[in-house]
């Protein structure tokens, strides 16, 4: 049921980004070429795709909270608080590749549907990053302590959300 | 603004949104795609199942809307092959080291409030903005 139920969530998913055309890159570049905005190019959807977005993901997420998921035994809200230099460093990163591309992870994967050729080879070498990054030892134990810190919240029937959110 | 979609693009958030809110619902898990699509290659992942079924899933909808006879054009990728290796490299590794993306970030993580995400996509947006001024306006992409 967990399996079916990720499926039914990565299909709406696909449609929304489908409907917004936010798996066109073209539609991305538009909105992140600002300075485009003297010669009418600038294309604000993206901004109405996030509005709407958090919009439904914040009230939903509030009122799904304090319950425990339906098909899992707890769910796994991230604890990490501090702003630290990975998550900026990283950051920067990623922004600088979706500003090459106007692609990121989730319209690149919805568009191997396309069979386009660029974009296989992009969600390859995003592939290669992503266990680039994995795999490098000094990273991957940093991660297995921030995994220890999830796993420390009691499975139980009750919503489990860590008293310091 | 010649190419603003206010309408398809508000569909299209809402129902973003609501995948991801489904998502916790479900199987309690954040809908970032990078974590999901990362925790899916990585070699050593205990739960392979449900990252593969939303993966599927995401890939299906495309698909489903082109048979259906929704516009589903093929995606203009820009730049040459180093730019499109690159670009999908410093996605793929700046995610995972930034522990999330617009989706993981962008959505869940502002949803919830978390200072992290609002930090994050700042700095992404900002350096995406940045890139795209530089290629389209600087060096005349």
């Amino acid at each position: 049921m967990p399996i079916f139920a990720s499926f039914v969530c990565g299909l709406v998913f696909g449609c929304g980004l489908t409907v917004s055309s936010m798996i066109q890159p073209a539609k991305v570049l538009g909105f992140l070429d600002v300075f485009g905005i003297r010669s009418g190019a600038w294309d604000p959807s993206l901004a109405v795709v996030m509005a709407a977005g958090l919009a439904v993901a914040s009230i939903g997420y509030a009122l799904v909270r304090r319950r425990s998921p339906l098909f899992e035994k707890e769910s796994l809200w991230p604890t990490k608080k501090d702003i630290d230099q990975s998550l900026l460093f990283g950051a920067l990163l990623f922004g600088v590749g979706w500003g090459l591309v106007g692609l990121c992870p989730g319209p690149a994967v919805a568009n191997l549907a396309t069979l386009s050729l660029p974009v296989i080879i992009f969600v390859i070498a995003m592939a290669l990053g992503m266990l680039a990054h994995d795999l490098w030892p000094a990273r991957a134990a940093v991660r297995a302590a921030d995994n220890l810190k999830i796993l420390k919240c009691p499975p139980s029937n009750t919503s489990i959300t860590p008293a310091a959110q | 603004m010649t190419n603003f979609t206010p309408v398809s693009a508000a569909i299209g958030g809402l129902l973003i949104g609501l995948s991801a809110v489904l998502l916790m619902l479900f199987t309690g898990r954040i809908a970032g795609i990078s974590g999901i699509f990362g925790g899916l290659i990585k070699p050593q992942t205990s739960d392979r199942g449900w990252r593969m079924a939303f993966i599927v899933g995401l890939i299906a909808a495309p698909s489903i809307a082109a048979v259906g006879g929704y516009p589903v054009p093929m995606p203009q990728v820009p730049g040459s092959y180093i730019t499109i290796i690159v670009g999908g490299f410093l996605v793929g590794f700046g995610a995972r080291l930034g522990t999330g993306c617009t989706s993981g970030h962008g959505i869940c993580g502002i949803a919830r409030l978390s200072p992290r995400s609002i930090a994050a996509t700042s700095v992404f947006t900002v350096a995406a903005i940045v890139v795209v001024a530089l290629s389209r306006h600087v060096f005349g992409g």
